[in-house]
């Protein structure tokens, strides 16, 4: 690693201890996968924020850093494990609530700001084409270097965290043009619409990524048009499955690319079985779900039409970032939602909230929802359309 | 002639200890008891075994990287391995040793080091060496 005089005095402890730390973990990494040098970054989205995954051990390190660490770029924060003014209706017990508040304000103390969200980009943190980034959050990661067109790898807590204070991030993998060329083609032989069917596709494709060490970057043909909300959903998925950081679809995203010889057939049939490994058969359903990644103002807008006048019989959440919820408040849409009886998670969502045995089976729109709430927290899962999702938790 | 392997510095520092050798990779979210440092990875060559004090020789890290996290939480109460030495470092355990100020080298044929023997790890410059 090619060092400059202020990196050098950075790694040296000139600039504090939390500056010297970050620059520890980022010249460790640049070494590691030989990057040649540190390159500038303007927008850092951190990952890591939950109690549940962070416990006293992941605190005690944000506090030390927290004493003389300040960010130096414009720096988010994903979801917490609760909604951070409305935890007690959601459930969460008061010594969970009090670890958590330390956690945001640690974080909030190193200047960052705490948007709690999983979707930085619909809030405030939108880079644009062809910048430098530090992003953590998996679906985040592959919707800025996919949809937006941005570069960052796929960064931890704490490598996301260091970039932030110290402005860099060492030169490698998807910062690198030659690293972002696409590998193998898929042609999608069926027509696609809505977050729950591109959440599928997402899966669909993401298996196969998973399961082959020759290609990660796919150049997807057949889809004619997607919403930011249909391309957020399959971001979350494709990432999910298959640990896809990167992905180009014809027509609808920025980046240039070679495009690959050899392409693989996605049928409906292969749809099919990816859609039936996300459901189980007569999952016993108690709990309904939307807003992974988190709910959008148009999704918000359209479950307010949705159930107006009804009233849900399940208990039934929508995540979302607060600045979101804020104006669905303005424009009436939270009152007539909640008035149907669903409630509001804001700053939180349901992988990262503890949630664990409070419910049995999840019905959700979200197939990055489907894996975490099987895997962390043992629920069943029903995965369909946003409108049979609230069909659903109109049922008995 | 004592024999020593020159490798690459992950996390600084130096530290003699007692080998744990095993061929398999570790993650340490889910896979090393945090609050006692013993290895509860079903089926893991070393499921049972404790990491505590010792020279933990692996490949590679595996895993979620909150597993950075328990590295920290098991040098902060001494229950953590005193160095570490890979074949492979990556990211997770890297950025594990960093934030805890464990000493640690990668690029070392591990398979010629076996449990139980005598290790100086001088991890600053890269070098392991029996003793």
């Amino acid at each position: 690693m090619k060092l400059t005089h202020l990196q050098k005095e950075m790694l040296d402890g000139k600039h504090g201890y939390a500056t010297q730390k970050s620059m520890e973990i980022l010249n460790a990494l640049g070494e590691i996968f030989d990057a040649e040098e540190m390159v500038p970054v303007t927008s850092v989205q951190i990952a890591g924020v939950s109690y549940a995954n962070l416990e006293e051990p992941g605190l005690d390190w944000l506090a030390q850093m927290a004493k003389d660490g300040r960010v130096r770029v414009l720096t988010t924060l994903n979801p917490a494990g609760m909604d951070l003014e409305n935890w007690k209706v959601l459930g969460i017990d008061s010594e969970f609530a009090k670890n958590q508040e330390r956690v945001v304000d640690a974080f909030a103390k190193m200047g960052i700001i705490t948007t709690c969200t999983c979707t930085p980009y619909l809030v405030g943190n939108l880079p644009h084409f062809g910048e430098h980034i530090a992003w953590a959050e998996s679906s985040a990661v592959c919707f800025a270097n996919s949809v937006i067109g941005a570069k960052t790898n796929r960064e931890g807590g704490p490598s996301a965290l260091a970039a932030a204070l110290t402005g860099y991030t060492p030169e490698y993998g998807y910062h690198l043009d030659q690293n972002r060329q696409a590998q193998i083609g898929f042609t999608v032989k069926s027509s696609i619409s809505g977050t729950a069917q591109f959440g599928t596709l997402g899966k669909a494709i993401g298996d196969i990524l998973d399961s082959n060490t020759e290609w990660t970057i796919p150049y997807i043909t057949g889809i004619p048009r997607a919403n930011t909300d249909e391309l957020k959903a399959f971001c979350a998925s494709i990432a999910t499955y298959g640990g896809n950081a990167l992905f180009h679809m014809e027509g609808l995203t920025p980046n240039k690319t070679k495009i690959p010889k050899e392409t693989i057939t996605i049928t409906e049939e292969d749809l099919e079985k990816a859609e039936g490994a996300l459901n189980e058969e007569d999952a016993a359903i108690d709990f309904v779900s939307i807003g992974c990644p988190h709910a959008s103002l148009q999704e918000i807008q359209y479950i307010a039409k949705l159930v107006e006048g009804k009233q849900v019989k399940k208990e039934t959440w929508i995540t979302t970032a607060r600045p979101t919820k804020q104006v669905a408040d303005r424009m009436g849409y939270t009152q007539t939602i909640e008035a149907a009886g669903i409630k509001f998670a804001c700053d939180t969502c349901c992988v990262v909230a503890p949630i664990k045995g409070r419910f049995t089976g999840l019905c959700t729109d979200s197939a990055k929802g489907c894996y975490y709430g099987r895997g962390r927290n043992k629920f069943q899962t029903k995965h369909c359309s946003l409108e049979e999702c609230i069909e659903e938790a109109l049922m008995q | 002639m004592t024999k020593k392997f020159e490798g690459r510095k992950i996390s600084p520092g130096s530290v003699d200890g007692e080998a744990l050798v095993t061929s398999q990779g570790i993650s340490f979210y889910g896979g090393v008891d945090p609050k006692t440092g013993v290895v509860v990875e079903k089926d893991h060559e070393l499921e049972g075994q404790s990491v505590t004090g010792k020279v933990l020789v692996f490949p590679s890290g595996k895993g979620s990287t909150v597993g950075s996290y328990v590295l920290y939480q098991l040098a902060k109460t001494g229950k953590g391995p005193v160095a570490i030495i890979n074949k492979q470092t990556e990211t997770i355990v890297a950025v594990g040793c960093i934030i805890s100020e464990i000493p640690a080298v990668d690029k070392i044929p591990i398979d010629q080091i076996k449990t139980g023997q005598q290790l100086r790890v001088d991890a600053t410059n890269g070098v392991v060496e029996f003793i």
